[in-house]
C-alpha cells in the first residue's frame, strides 16, 4: 500500500507498484489533464510536481512516490488563475493545446525559483518539453509575463 | 469542449439533406431549410439543430438568447473551432457571449469534414456567413411584422433588433419563435454584411478551449472515458504487408490487469485506413496493456517487403530521377536549349521519409452495441471514420456515431482513421467500450508516412546568367499507392504541389515524375509534396543565383519574371489540380509571390549584411493552398557545427484574414515544423523495419532549437480567403538550407541537417 497525496488530498495506491503516475492519473483517478506523449520521459506532456520539484510522470513509478506530495495541472491553482495560466490566455500560447498542461508545469517549476528567466534560463528549463504545434516563442513571452506578474 | 458536454454537444444525424450537400463534396452555400426539415431528431441531436429558429444546419437560435453555432470541422490547433462561429456570429449581429460552440458529428449532411488540405475557411466562409446572414434577416423580418413596420425601418444590432425611427427594440431571443416560423430566405437574396460593419472578423479572438486547455479540462481523444471501458494496445507486423503466422500469449496472460488478447486481422491490398493487423493486448489499464504486450511472442510472416531498405531504395530513387520520366509539365524545348551550351548546373535532392508525430499519439474509444457503433476520436475526417469503421465490421456507415474530441496535433494523420477500425474490432470482440491507444513507438514505426523522394535538377544559364533552361524530375513513392497498390507513379495532386506548377518564367521548362512503388503506408503530412518539391526547387534556384554571381532574392525576382497569371494549359499542364479550387477563383498570380518575397526582402534588411563565417540569410517563397508565403531564416553555425536560429520571417499572403492571431500562429508554428524537418527529419528502414521508435531518434525541433523569434507578417488583402494552416512550411526549409549556404558555404541537398558536418 502506498500513501501519497495529490493535489493536497490523502490518497493509497495498491497495485502494481512499478506502475508510472501518469497511468494511475489518467486511467485510476480519471485526472487527465496530464497528457501521455512519448512515455519515456522525452517530451514533456506529463510534467507534474513532486514535492515542488518537476517530474516526468509517464517514468516515476508509484513505489517511488511513497509520502510524496503530487501537485498535477487541476491542483496548480484553484480557478486555473495561476499567473502562468493568466499570461497563457493573454499572450494565446495554445494551438492544439495538448502539451500545454505539462509546459504549464515546468514553467512554474522554473518561476518559482527565478521571476526573471533570461532566454537561455528558458530555454535549459523548457528544452525537455515538446511541442509539435511550434508554441515556443509565445511560450517564452508568456512565461517572462507571468514572472513579471509574480516579482 | 469539457469531458461533461462531450456527449450532448453533438448532433442529429440527418440523411434527408440532398441537394448540394453530396458525399465528400465541398460546401459552397449553406442549405437554408424550412423548419419541417429538421423534424427527424434522435439522442445525437443538437441544440442548434433543435432550437426555435434554424437559419441553417451550422446555427440555432433559443428564446432564452443563447445562439447555437456548430463546427463540423476538426480543431488540432489552427482555431477553426472558434474561428468559423465567429464568421457566423459577425453576419448575424450577435453578442458573441451568447454564441455556444457545438461539435458535429461525423455525417455527410454537414459537407465536406475532413479537415486537411487547408481548407476549412476558403470552403465554408460563404456557408458561415450566410447561415448568419440568414437568422439576422429572419429575426429582422419577424421584429418588423410585430412592430407592423417595413422592413427596411428596422435593424439589427448587437443581439436585438432595432426600429430606426422609434428606437423601440426587441432582443434576438424574444424574436427567436416567431423568426424561427418564417420561410428561410433563399441565398441569393442575402444581404452580407459590408466589411466596415464586421465586428468579429478581422479581429482576433481568443479560441473557445483556451480555459480549458490551461487547467486541463480540455477534452482530448486520449482524455475521453467511458464507463465499463478496457484498454487496449496492439503488437502490429513489424514489415508493411506483414501478418501473424502464430502467437503465444501465455506470459500476457498472468500480468496483472491483462483480459485477454486477441487477434486483428492484416489488410487486404491496398491498404488504404485499414488496420494493420497484428494481436491486441485488452486491459483494465493502460499501463497492463502495454506491459502485457512486451510479454507477448509473435511469429510474423514478413510478407514481400521484408528486405526493403532505405539506403539501397535511396540509391534506386536517384537513379530513376536520371532516367527520363513521365512529363507532367513542358515549355519550349528543354534538351534543345542544353545542347546550345552555356553554364550548365546540375544537381541531386533528396529528402527521407517523415512521421507526423503528433503530441497526442492516434488514439480512440470505440463502443460496439446492438450492431451500431458508437466512437469518440480525435480525428480529422469523421465521415472516415464512419465509412472505415462500418466497412472493417460490415455494417453501414450511418451505423456508426463518430464523436468529434479535441486533436492533440493531426497534421495529417488523423485524416486516416485505421486506429479507429483497430478500437471498433475490439469492441465487438470484448463486448465492452476499448480505448485503443499507439504508443510513441507505434506511432513512428507505423504511420503514413510522407513520402520519400529523390529529385534531380539540371539548368542552363546564358552569358548574363539568366536562366534558360530548367529540367526537373522527381521521383517519390505516390499516395496513391493507398487505393492502389500497384502504384508507380504521383497525381496530379502531388505534381500540383511544386513540381508542375513552379512559378518560374523560363523559356524551356520540363518537369518529370519518375517511377517508385511504395514498401512503407504513404499519407500526406503538413503541406505534403509542397515539402521536397519546395526544398529542392527553392535551394536549387539559390545554386542557380550564386552560379550566376548574382544576389538569390533579385535573382528569385528574375526567375519569377513579370506580375502575370500563369497560364498552365499552354504549358503542357492538362489538369493543374490548384489545390482543388476554380482558377478563375485562385488563380496562380505572380505579382502577389513577387510581393511576399519582396516584403520579406525588406523586413529582415536584406542584403544589408556580407554574409559567411558563420552567419547568413536565406530566402525563398513558394504558392501552396492558394496562398503566397515568403521566408527568410537566420542562421548561425558555431564552430562546432552547431546551428542556431536567431530570428525567422514569415510573410503571407493569405487573401482576406478572419482571426488574425491564429493566422500568426499557423505561421509561427509552420516555421518550427519546417526547422524540425530540416535539422533532423528521418524515418528509416533496414529489413522491411522502422529503425526509429521516440523522440531519441526522432528527433523534432525544441525551444533551443526552434526559430527564437519568428517575424509574422500578413499582407493586407481583400482577394478571397486561401489556405492558412500549411502554407507556411514549404519556403522555410529552402530559405533554411539556403542560409546555411550562406553561412557556411555547404550546399545541403539532403535531408536532414544532421547527417552533414557543416564545419
Amino acid at each position: 500500500m502506498i500513501k501519497l497525496k495529490i493535489n493536497g488530498h490523502d490518497r493509497t495506491f495498491d497495485g502494481d507498484p512499478d506502475m508510472p503516475l501518469l497511468w494511475y492519473l489518467r486511467d485510476e483517478i480519471s485526472m487527465t489533464g496530464t497528457k501521455f506523449g512519448c512515455g519515456v520521459g522525452l517530451c514533456g506532456a506529463c510534467t507534474v510536481h513532486r514535492n515542488g520539484e518537476p517530474i516526468r510522470s509517464c517514468s516515476t513509478p508509484m513505489k517511488e512516490l511513497a509520502g510524496k506530495n503530487i501537485t498535477t495541472i487541476e491542483g496548480l491553482s484553484p480557478d486555473g488563475n495561476h499567473p502562468l495560466q493568466k499570461a497563457w490566455a493573454q499572450v494565446n500560447v495554445p494551438q492544439c493545446g495538448y502539451c500545454q498542461t505539462g509546459q504549464i508545469m515546468q514553467a512554474a517549476a522554473l518561476l518559482k525559483k527565478n521571476h526573471h528567466p533570461s532566454d537561455k534560463e528558458i530555454d535549459d528549463a523548457m528544452s525537455g518539453n515538446i511541442c509539435r504545434c511550434g508554441t515556443y516563442q509565445r511560450i517564452r513571452s508568456a512565461i517572462k509575463a507571468a514572472g513579471k506578474e509574480m516579482a | 469542449m469539457s469531458i461533461e458536454n462531450l456527449t450532448q454537444e453533438n448532433l442529429n444525424r440527418r440523411t434527408f439533406l440532398g441537394g448540394v450537400f453530396s458525399a465528400g463534396a465541398m460546401v459552397l452555400a449553406a442549405q437554408l431549410l424550412p423548419e419541417e426539415a429538421f423534424a427527424d431528431t434522435n439522442e445525437y441531436h443538437g441544440k442548434a439543430a433543435a432550437s426555435a429558429l434554424r437559419s441553417s444546419i451550422y446555427l440555432g437560435l433559443e428564446p432564452d438568447g443563447t445562439v447555437y453555432i456548430v463546427t463540423h470541422r476538426s480543431e488540432m490547433g489552427t482555431g477553426i473551432r472558434t474561428t468559423l462561429p465567429m464568421v457566423a456570429a459577425d453576419e448575424m449581429e450577435a453578442d458573441f457571449s451568447k454564441v455556444k460552440i457545438e461539435q458535429g458529428i461525423g455525417d455527410k449532411a454537414y459537407g465536406d469534414q475532413n479537415t486537411d488540405g487547408s481548407k476549412s475557411i476558403r470552403g465554408f466562409f460563404t456557408a458561415f456567413r450566410e447561415s448568419g446572414a440568414a437568422a439576422r434577416t429572419m429575426l429582422v423580418q419577424a421584429a418588423a411584422a410585430q412592430w407592423k413596420a417595413p422592413v427596411t425601418e428596422c435593424k439589427a444590432q448587437n443581439h436585438e433588433v432595432i426600429h430606426t425611427p422609434s428606437g423601440r427594440k426587441l432582443g434576438y431571443g424574444a424574436l427567436a419563435s416567431a423568426a424561427g416560423k418564417l420561410p428561410a430566405p433563399k441565398p441569393e437574396t442575402l444581404q452580407l454584411k459590408p466589411k466596415s460593419e464586421w465586428r468579429f472578423i478581422g479581429k482576433d479572438s481568443k479560441i473557445a478551449d483556451m480555459a480549458d486547455i490551461c487547467s486541463g479540462k480540455a477534452v482530448f481523444g486520449m482524455d475521453v472515458q467511458r464507463p465499463g471501458m478496457l484498454y487496449a494496445s496492439v503488437e502490429r507486423p513489424p514489415v508493411m504487408g506483414g501478418s501473424v503466422q502464430s502467437f503465444d500469449d501465455k506470459e500476457t496472460l498472468k500480468v496483472k490487469g491483462v483480459s485477454q488478447t486477441a487477434s486483428i486481422d492484416p489488410f487486404k491490398p491496398p491498404y488504404t485506413f485499414q488496420p494493420l493487423g497484428g494481436v491486441a493486448v485488452v486491459a483494465n489499464s493502460t499501463w497492463a496493456a502495454f506491459q502485457g504486450r512486451k510479454k507477448l511472442k509473435v511469429e510474423w510472416n514478413n510478407g514481400a517487403n521484408a528486405s526493403h531498405d532505405s539506403e539501397a531504395y535511396k540509391k534506386e530513387l536517384l537513379e530513376t530521377a536520371r532516367k527520363p520520366g513521365k512529363v507532367v509539365r513542358n515549355i519550349g524545348d528543354v534538351d534543345a536549349a542544353f545542347g546550345k551550351g552555356g553554364k550548365i548546373v546540375e544537381a541531386e535532392y533528396y529528402v527521407p521519409l517523415l512521421a507526423h508525430a503528433t503530441m497526442e499519439p492516434p488514439v480512440a474509444v470505440a463502443e460496439f452495441k446492438d450492431g451500431k457503433v458508437e466512437a469518440w476520436v480525435p480525428t480529422q475526417n469523421p465521415q472516415a471514420v464512419q465509412d472505415t469503421v462500418a466497412g472493417a465490421l460490415g455494417i453501414k456507415p450511418e451505423d456508426v456515431t463518430c464523436h468529434v474530441t479535441l486533436l492533440g496535433g493531426g497534421f495529417g494523420r488523423k485524416s486516416k482513421p485505421d486506429y479507429v477500425a483497430e478500437a471498433a474490432i475490439l469492441s465487438k470482440k470484448t463486448g465492452k467500450p476499448i480505448k485503443l491507444v499507439w504508443s510513441r513507438e507505434d506511432d513512428l514505426r507505423f504511420d503514413y508516412y510522407h513520402a520519400v523522394a529523390g529529385m534531380y535538377h539540371k539548368a542552363a544559364l546564358d552569358e548574363k546568367g539568366k536562366t534558360t533552361a530548367w529540367l526537373h524530375r522527381s521521383v517519390f513513392p505516390s499516395i496513391s499507392s493507398m487505393n492502389d497498390a500497384n502504384s508507380m507513379y504521383g497525381f496530379d495532386v502531388e505534381y500540383g504541389m511544386g513540381l508542375n506548377d513552379m512559378p518560374f518564367d523560363i523559356p524551356n521548362h520540363r518537369a518529370e515524375n519518375g517511377p517508385a512503388k511504395a514498401h512503407v503506408r504513404i499519407g500526406w503530412l503538413r503541406s505534403v509534396a509542397n515539402i521536397y518539391h519546395v526544398f529542392s526547387g527553392l535551394s536549387f534556384a539559390d545554386e542557380l543565383a550564386h552560379a550566376a554571381n548574382r544576389d538569390p532574392l533579385e535573382y528569385q525576382l528574375e526567375l519569377i519574371g513579370p506580375g502575370r497569371i500563369i497560364d498552365f494549359k499552354s504549358q503542357g499542364v492538362a489538369n493543374y489540380w490548384n489545390y482543388g479550387e476554380s482558377y478563375d477563383k485562385f488563380p496562380f498570380d505572380t505579382k502577389r509571390l513577387r510581393k511576399v518575397l519582396e516584403i520579406a526582402g525588406e523586413r529582415s534588411g536584406w542584403g544589408k549584411r556580407k554574409p559567411g563565417n558563420g552567419w547568413g540569410l536565406g530566402i525563398a517563397a513558394s504558392r501552396s493552398f492558394t496562398s503566397y508565403v515568403a521566408s527568410v531564416v537566420e542562421v548561425e553555425v558555431d564552430k562546432a557545427g552547431k546551428i542556431r536560429i536567431p530570428r525567422s520571417w514569415q510573410v503571407a499572403d493569405v487573401g482576406m484574414v478572419i482571426n488574425p492571431d491564429r493566422v500568426h500562429s499557423q505561421f509561427e508554428g509552420a516555421a518550427v515544423m519546417g526547422a524540425s524537418i530540416a535539422l533532423t527529419g528521418e524515418i528509416s528502414l533496414s529489413d522491411g523495419r522502422v529503425r526509429q521508435s521516440n523522440f531519441h531518434d526522432y528527433p523534432v525541433a525544441r525551444m533551443n532549437q526552434a526559430p527564437l523569434q519568428t517575424d509574422v507578417h500578413i499582407v493586407e488583402s481583400s482577394a478571397l480567403p486561401g489556405g492558412v494552416g500549411e502554407p507556411g512550411v514549404p519556403p522555410f526549409v529552402p530559405a533554411f538550407a539556403n542560409a546555411v549556404f550562406a553561412a557556411t558555404g555547404k550546399r545541403v541537398r539532403e535531408l536532414p541537417f544532421s547527417k552533414h558536418k557543416l564545419v
